[in-house]
Formats: structure tokens, C-alpha cells, sequence
């Protein structure tokens, strides 16, 4: 037996890629879904404070992400605008990464046909800005200055849902789907601490364990974390067969996989101290 | 074959080279590789031009309604003695517009930087014991413990013995377990990207085979 976890031990690494791989395609082939249940979890706490807003309240959605990212945040984005549209918010887009204005582009506009949304009326991208941390406290004064046209040259001025909007005071909620810095960091310390505007966000599962903290202050009122927060508010939001749910059963596979290998290895590890051979 | 199928079939490819590093190093990796540090390159230096300088600086500097905002050449000026670095004569000139960037960073976080990531958390970690039902008061009362013995584990200032080091100890084990939360979200975070590449490949690459080879619809 203690040879068994011995050569299990030095197994060549190729394997394990070998069986990560069928972990994730097989149950993609066979379209497998596992049930998804949300209990009380930040991604519910969003969910909720989203349905809570009144109809016509602005929401400003900012995509801070790019494609290196999207498998985890474009579900999000998806899931995200399709609620605020059923809600009938004001969704404003923007990006503080170059190419989330794409991509954020992409998520509004294929839900606003389906949802038969129009832009300019019920929403609008605003598009790309550099800056981060520094653009955002612009906004806060002056949201026309940093945006005097949105994504494609259209002037602030000659968009009707953005009559009533100066600053990020304007606005009931912010969400950043965020990949990194410029993301859910520097809206929380720029817009939300500073301007007392509510915080949402969704994140990659990297940066997840990070942005708990501002749960827990109050400083954010959700967060969506990674695939798992994608499927989340998809199911919340009532999405059949969404990327994010499609996704969590090769995600929990693999999972098993990986926890079964940890255990071999530490099993591994431990056979052998015991006979002297590691340290 | 159209524009939308060849996209498809690029990606793909470039997708499975990459993988093959996986196997060894090898010719097609290596040109995966490349070929994605160069388009990188061209496409950021493109984007920087279209959607940085030229609405942000350029734009202002030389406006719709025509003439010359000559103050718009002072962050030119700025931005040029950046690539001064390029020469060692002039390369002390950097040093004026890396200051006042790290100047204006530092002025406009260091308020906001404490707020949010020290007052704001020492603050809820204070009040956290004083609401809530027995679960959340249970809750905050690991993390009020974790707190504590995570920073105890940090002052090395008195040698860890005693109630010290058991406190050190406990500091440790919360630390590992913090650790091992992360850990467990970066897998979750890799296996995401694997999964949508291999949804890509399943799903949009595989089936435009059999139209590429006349087989089905």
C-alpha cells in the first residue's frame, strides 16, 4: 500500500493535466448541470439590493475588466444588466479598463434587444477613461467634464437619460465588475467612502477573499465572486441553462480531482517521512 | 469560409499551442508565444494613441471649434521627458514626471487609503461583536480572535513564549486558513479560465469542423 501512494507520489505531472482536462470536458460534452443553490451569500445580499431600488433609479455599471478575464465576469455582466433592465433601472456603463467598454458594449446591447431596452432612453456606454482612482474622483464633481461624449462621440448633452445625472451623487448604486486595479478598490475608496454612493461589485475568484472585508465594514452591500458568483445571480435572476451554471459542473469535478490529488500527495508525503525519505 | 469561421479557427489553434506547453516546450508554443507578445504590443500602443492621447490630450490641445490651448503642451512636455529615460544624458528628466505622478498617487490615496483599508477595518472589527443573532456574534468573535493573534504572530518585538507564543500560534493557524481560502479561489479562478477555453472548443470550434470538411448542416 505505502508503495502505491509512493509512486502515486512521483506521478508524472502530464497525468494530472490529463485528468484535469477530462474533469472539464466531460461533463461540458455530456451538458451536465449541477443543482446550484444561493443560501444567505454576498452574491444574494447584491441580488437583493438591486430588487430593492426603486424603477427609474441610475445605476452606474463599470466594466473593469478585459477578455483575459471574461469566462468569470462576462456571465456576470450578462446576469447583472438583464436584472437591472427587468428592474427598469437607468443603467450607465463605463470602463476603466480599455477594452471593458467592449465588452460591456457587447452584454447591454444583446440584452437591450431582447429585453426591447433602447439606448440613450434606458441605457447608455459611456466608455473608456483613463485615470482609475484620480477619474473617479473627477465624477464625483462632474460627470459631463470626464465624459463629454459617450462611447461613440454622441455628446452628453444630446443623451435624454443623462439629463438628471451631474456626479456619482446621481446615482442609487455603483457596480464594478472588476479584474483587477483599476477595479472594486478604487470605486470603494473613491466613490463610496468618499461620496457615500452604495458599492456593488462583482470580482474574479482571485481576488475575491481580498474584497470580503469590505462586506463585513458595511462599505460594499454584495459581491459576486468568481464562476460560483456568476451562477449565483444567474439562477437568482432566473437565467436557463447560463454559461456560469453550464460552468460549475466541470468546475466542481475538477474540484474533486484536485482534493483527491491533495490527499495522495499529502499521503504520499507522510508515507515517506515516516520510512525517513523526506524531511 | 468567412471572416467569423477563420476568427474561430485562429483562436483555436492559438489556444491549443499554447496548451501544448503543457506536454513540453516546443516550435508551436513558442510562436503562440510570440505572436501574443507582439499583437499585444501593436494593439496597446494603437489603443493608447486612439483612446488615451488623442481625446484626452490632443483633442484639448487642439479643440472642434479650432485654435491652440497652449497649456496642453505642459503635459506633452511631461510625457516626452518619460521616454528621456531612453538616453543616460537625459535621463535624469523622468524623474520630473515620475515625481509628480507618484505625487499626485500619494496626495490622493493616503487620505483615502487609510480610510478605506485601516480606520474603516478597524472599525469593523470593533463593532462587530456588539450586534447580530449567536452565529454572527460567534462569527466576530473568531474574527476579533484572528485579528489579534494574526498581529501578535507579526510583533517580533518580544520572543514568542508563553501566552505569546500560543497566542502566535493561533495567529498562525487562522493565517493558514486565510491561505488556504485563497488558494481554493485561485483554483477556482484557473478552472474558470480552462472551462471557457474548453467551451470555446467544444462548442464553437469543434462544430464548424464538419462544415469546413461538407459534412451536415
Amino acid at each position: 500500500m505505502a508503495d502505491i501512494f509512493e509512486k502515486l507520489g512521483n506521478l508524472d505531472r502530464r497525468i494530472i493535466f490529463v485528468l484535469i482536462a477530462l474533469a472539464v470536458i466531460i461533463p461540458i460534452i455530456f451538458e451536465i448541470v449541477f443543482p446550484n443553490p444561493v443560501g444567505a451569500e454576498p452574491s444574494r445580499d447584491l441580488f437583493d439590493y438591486v430588487d430593492a431600488l426603486p424603477a427609474g433609479s441610475n445605476v452606474l455599471l463599470s466594466f473593469d475588466y478585459d477578455p483575459s478575464t471574461m469566462p468569470e465576469l462576462q456571465p456576470m455582466a450578462e446576469a447583472l444588466v438583464r436584472h437591472l433592465f427587468e428592474k427598469d433601472l437607468n443603467v450607465v456603463g463605463m470602463a476603466l479598463w480599455p477594452q471593458g467598454a467592449s465588452l460591456g458594449q457587447d452584454a447591454m446591447s444583446s440584452m437591450a434587444d431582447s429585453l426591447g431596452k433602447v439606448q440613450f432612453e434606458d441605457w447608455c456606454n459611456l466608455g473608456y477613461k483613463t485615470g482609475g482612482g484620480v477619474m473617479i474622483v473627477r465624477l464625483g464633481t462632474s460627470m459631463s467634464a470626464v465624459f463629454p461624449t459617450d462611447r461613440d462621440n454622441v455628446p452628453w448633452s444630446e443623451i435624454p437619460m443623462l439629463r438628471g445625472i451631474t456626479n456619482l451623487e446621481s446615482f442609487s448604486l455603483i457596480i464594478s465588475l472588476s479584474a483587477g486595479d483599476p477595479g472594486i478598490i478604487a470605486w470603494v475608496m473613491m466613490a463610496g467612502d468618499r461620496f457615500g454612493v452604495p458599492i456593488g461589485g462583482g470580482c474574479t475568484a482571485v481576488s475575491a477573499p481580498t474584497l470580503y472585508t469590505y462586506l463585513q465594514t458595511g462599505q460594499m452591500v454584495g459581491l459576486l465572486g468568481g464562476l460560483k458568483g456568476a451562477a449565483d445571480y444567474e439562477t437568482l435572476v432566473g437565467i436557463e441553462g447560463g454559461q456560469a451554471v453550464k460552468g460549475m459542473a466541470p468546475q466542481s469535478v475538477a474540484h474533486i480531482v484536485i482534493m483527491l490529488f491533495i490527499i495522495i500527495g499529502n499521503v504520499a508525503y507522510f508515507t515517506r517521512k515516516k520510512k525517513g525519505g523526506a524531511k | 469560409m468567412n471572416w467569423e469561421i477563420l476568427g474561430i479557427w485562429l483562436g483555436a489553434l492559438v489556444t491549443l499551442f499554447l496548451y501544448s506547453f503543457l506536454y513540453r516546450d516546443n516550435p508551436f508554443y513558442k510562436f503562440a508565444e510570440h505572436l501574443f507578445v507582439g499583437m499585444s504590443a501593436g494593439y496597446w500602443v494603437i489603443y493608447n494613441i486612439e483612446n488615451v492621447l488623442i481625446p484626452n490630450w490632443w483633442q484639448n490641445m487642439f479643440p472642434e471649434g479650432g485654435g491652440f490651448d497652449w497649456v496642453w503642451l505642459i503635459p506633452g512636455i511631461f510625457a516626452l521627458f518619460m521616454l528621456a529615460r531612453i538616453w543616460p544624458k537625459t535621463a535624469g528628466l523622468s524623474r520630473l514626471s515620475l515625481g509628480m505622478i507618484v505625487g499626485v498617487g500619494a496626495g490622493l490615496n493616503m487620505v483615502s487609503f487609510f480610510q478605506t483599508n485601516a480606520l474603516a477595518q478597524v472599525k469593523g472589527t470593533i463593532f462587530s461583536v456588539a450586534s447580530g443573532g449567536v452565529w454572527d456574534i460567534f462569527s466576530s468573535l473568531v474574527l476579533v480572535v484572528g485579528v489579534v493573534s494574526g498581529l501578535v504572530y507579526f510583533f517580533f518585538s518580544k520572543a514568542h513564549t508563553g501566552i505569546m507564543g500560543k497566542t502566535a500560534n493561533v495567529g498562525i493557524t487562522i493565517l493558514m486558513v486565510a491561505f488556504g481560502a485563497s488558494f481554493g479561489y485561485t483554483i477556482m479562478a484557473r478552472l474558470s479560465l480552462l472551462i471557457g477555453r474548453s467551451q470555446f472548443l467544444l462548442e464553437d470550434w469543434i462544430p464548424t469542423i464538419p462544415r469546413l470538411l461538407g459534412i451536415g448542416g
